[in-house]
């Protein structure tokens, strides 16, 4: 809220206000916002725009298929997800709890993983990136790594990449030009790609966000909610219901009037810093609007994959931690895991694990291979959602009273889990 | 390169045993479940078909076994896809069609399983046309399979057995029984052997079947042996007494299979919903959230997701076994999920179907009763759960019990 109030001193100061008729609405809108926080403006964005204008877009390459069976990430792969499991071992798990308790990660941490080349991976070298097809396999495979560290910074961490990733896929020559190049030097922008709202029974294909043609462009009306770092986030995907469309996406520079950000602090992800996204009267050009109609799906596809890989990282934290925790714990003279009550538990946990993850990867390499793959993603997201809440549920169990205590991390990962089968958009493979 | 779908050159033999489970064993699924102990007779054209797809040496659509030689190896840079992710494959559109009439197929008994899997070249090469039927659990032992009281004592040039056995699938229709015995009781678990016994050996009896739940086309036989006499050369594997494993290692291939079954069981029952859903109304959208779809296309999401996860921990077992990684911990965790799966699926499958699935007018009913038995045999899913926990928490059979 520190950083809140400070942009908030800053724009009540503002005599542009006053000359777009703006501060009567603002004040309306900072008394009723108590409730979730003080809303300010988002972040001052860099200017995104390139010299360069127009050109074609560049989209990676599908993977070659070798028409095999194989659950054998490439050598590539198994590299990266090493270096990543060892960052998230490093970086994310011992500064999980205070990120949690002080609902932002430590300073410095998202400058590593732009470091660590997380965004660029996913960028194709013709972009400045690292990437050389499209691999969404390992996408998901850093997700669970990083998730395994902890889910609220993994998300933190891997926000910038939903917007880069999406202008990869869907952005034309134009955006592709103004904003990637941002995404692939040293400073990578806090990004967000926000397609959730706080509505119960919220279907992401009919967002409440509205979108209206103007002569110039679009104008945009909505709140986004759970948007991951809004207020240090300089570019957002947001969705929106186009008129006379359908659901669409657009890109909004956080310094764009009308756009305001607080504080929406939850269950989970606090690490993650998740925020409320104000749009109010958004006017954006028309090259705001980033893809076709018929991307909106995959836009939503893709994201749940993204949820999916996370929760079979958090859940695989979990089953590492219990294991050492039920053989050591002893009851009636010897260790509770020689009890098939607890060692049944432990067994269902790797169970569903195991299944999961496996129908998480087939449709990671459905996506990757241009195959249909929104029933696989379903089912990843229903077994994400289901079997990850059971087994965060049973992580705390498994531990009793002291599992309850911020002690030991499964009270967070229990917390944390709640978030699948919520959660839309943040995340995009 | 992570990639899950089945490999493109089993499609043929995908195709070939979905034609067969389709146009075989569906029209004579419900006849044989309800002239329980009638022999299948229009199985025996159909074996013939599968020793065919059997001997192609990628395996086939019955219980081919899985056999470690030391020519499989990688065809691939590393990666491997081979007999028993065929098997697999293959089984699980055969029990799409029939899972009964599947466990009747002649030369495809678990007992085959086991032959395939311990047996040595020459035992391979004398048994592996026999149609064998597979012998372990006992009146006072089922899953505790390390207390069998069957003994077998060496007598010559034979080995003499004495004991009861229950629960034997195929033990009338099979040409020989694959049977579970101890040479030394006093040795415990290291000291039990499986010894090839042929039908028609004196002092082997088929006492009885079993009239069950499901899978009544196939039989269940109790059988004795009554001073029974083999030679020597019928014990399968070695004969010194250094192991359980060399029995054991059945399962590791065997389960695989069973987890097989019950994904092909629960296929058949996911598909005939969805149709009956569909006729009454109701499509499942993979895009829309599941809790503003209707309640049965929720609960249908709910179902397939399941298959799914079950489906594939089935083929990672079958995978690992033709790459030669070792998969007892994969092969307890598929016949687990598909254990469970199978029998929550098809249950639902009948609610979901209302009344119509409940009568004998849909197969929703029969599959229902079939798939317990998948959650049973082979090891129950208790005893999974136990194999998974010992091997995760690291702990013996005498700490975790």
């Amino acid at each position: 809220m520190g950083v809140g109030l400070a942009a908030l001193t800053k724009l009540a100061g503002s005599t542009m206000l006053d000359r777009a008729g703006l501060r009567r609405p603002m004040q309306n809108l900072l008394s009723s916002a108590t409730r979730t926080g003080f809303r300010a403006a988002g972040a001052a964005s860099r200017g995104f725009k390139s010299a360069s204008r127009g050109g074609e877009a560049t989209r990676p390459a599908a993977p070659g298929d070798k028409g095999l069976f194989d659950l054998t990430p490439t050598d590539e792969q198994r590299m990266i997800a090493e270096t990543v499991a060892d960052f998230a071992a490093e970086q994310l798990r011992p500064a999980a709890a205070e990120a949690d308790a002080k609902l932002a990660p430590p300073d410095g941490l998202l400058g590593r993983a732009a470091e660590l080349g997380v965004t660029q991976i996913g960028i194709p070298e013709e972009l400045g990136g690292a990437g050389t097809e499209r691999s969404v396999v390992t996408s998901a495979l850093i997700a669970e790594a990083l998730a395994h560290g902890d889910l609220g910074l993994a998300v933190a961490v891997l926000a910038p990449s939903a917007v880069s990733t999406a202008l990869v896929l869907w952005g034309d020559g134009q955006q592709q030009g103004d904003y990637l190049p941002a995404f692939v030097g040293e400073n990578v922008p806090a990004a967000a790609f926000a397609l959730q709202e706080a509505k119960p029974l919220f279907d992401p294909f009919r967002p409440a966000t509205r979108a209206r043609r103007t002569p110039s462009g679009y104008q945009l009306d909505g709140v986004k909610s759970l948007v991951p770092r809004a207020a240090q986030a300089e570019l957002f995907v947001v969705s929106a219901m186009l008129e006379g469309s359908g659901p669409a996406l657009f890109l909004i520079e956080s310094s764009t009037a009308g756009l305001t950000v607080a504080p929406e602090p939850a269950m989970g992800l606090r690490g993650a810093a998740t925020g409320l996204v104000y749009l109010e009267n958004v006017r954006v050009p028309a090259g705001a609007l980033l893809g076709s109609p018929e991307v909106f799906a995959d836009a939503v596809r893709l994201s749940r994959l993204g949820w999916a890989a996370l929760a079979t990282g958090t859940a695989k934290a979990v089953l590492d931690y219990v294991i050492p925790y039920v053989n050591e714990r002893t009851a009636f003279g010897e260790p509770i895991s020689h009890r098939q009550a607890v060692a049944f538990s432990v067994a269902d946990i790797a169970i569903e694990l195991e299944g999961m993850r496996l129908v998480t990867l087939r449709a990671a390499a459905r996506a990757e291979q241009g195959k249909p793959y929104a029933r696989e993603v379903a089912l990843a997201r229903k077994l994400a959602t289901d079997k990850g809440m059971q087994i965060g549920s049973a992580g705390v169990q498994l531990l009793g009273g002291h599992g309850f205590t911020k002690e030991h991390p499964v009270e967070r990962w229990y917390r944390d889990l709640r978030a699948i089968g919520i959660a839309e958009g943040m995340v995009l493979l | 390169m992570i990639n899950l779908e089945p490999p493109k050159k089993a499609g043929a033999l995908i195709n070939q045993a979905y034609q067969a489970a389709s146009q075989v064993l569906r029209p004579i699924s419900r006849t044989y479940d309800r002239a329980e102990h009638a022999y299948p007779s229009e199985l025996d054209m159909f074996a013939a078909v599968l020793d065919g797809l059997n001997s192609s040496g990628e395996g086939g659509a019955g219980a081919a076994g899985v056999r470690r030689s030391a020519e499989s190896g990688a065809a691939d840079g590393g990666n491997r896809n081979g007999g028993n992710l065929s098997t697999v494959l293959g089984t699980i559109e055969m029990c799409w069609g029939d899972v009964a009439l599947l466990l009747s197929m002649p030369r495809q008994g678990l007992g085959n399983a086991a032959i395939a899997s311990v047996a040595n070249e020459e035992q391979l090469k004398r048994f592996g046309k026999t149609w064998a039927a597979m012998a372990i659990t006992e009146p006072d032992c089922g899953s505790d399979s390390a207390a069998i009281t069957t003994t077998a004592v060496e007598d010559g040039d034979s080995y003499v057995l004495n004991g009861e056995k229950i629960f034997v699938t195929s033990g009338q229709r099979a040409d020989a029984v694959v049977v579970w015995a101890t040479v030394d009781k006093s040795l415990g678990r290291a000291a039990i052997k499986s010894f090839v016994v042929e039908k028609g050996t004196p002092g082997f009896e088929v006492v009885r079947l079993e009239h069950k739940l499901g899978i009544r086309a196939s039989d269940t036989a109790v059988l004795r042996f009554d001073n029974c006499r083999v030679p020597r050369e019928n014990l399968l594997g070695s004969p010194e007494v250094k192991g359980f494993a060399g029995v054991m290692q059945t399962f590791d291939n065997t389960r695989p299979l069973v987890a097989a079954m019950a994904v092909g069981v629960a296929r058949a029952a996911l598909e005939e919903t969805a149709r009956i859903l569909t006729e009454a109304g109701v499509v499942v959208d993979y895009d829309k959230p599941a809790n503003t779809q209707h309640a049965a296309a929720a609960s249908f999401l709910e179902l397939e997701a399941a298959y799914e996860a079950a489906y594939l921990l089935t083929l990672e077992s079958a995978w690992m076994a033709d790459n030669r990684k070792p998969n007892s911990l994969q092969a307890s965790m598929a016949k687990a999920k598909a254990g469970r799966s199978v029998v929550d699926i098809t249950l639902k499958c009948v609610e979901l179907a209302g009344a119509f699935g409940y009568t004998e007018e849909s197969l929703l009913e029969k599959w229902a009763r079939d798939s317990k038995i998948l959650d049973i045999f082979e090891g129950t899913q208790q005893i999974q759960q136990l194999i998974v926990a010992r091997r995760l928490l690291g702990k013996s059979s005498s700490e975790l019990k």
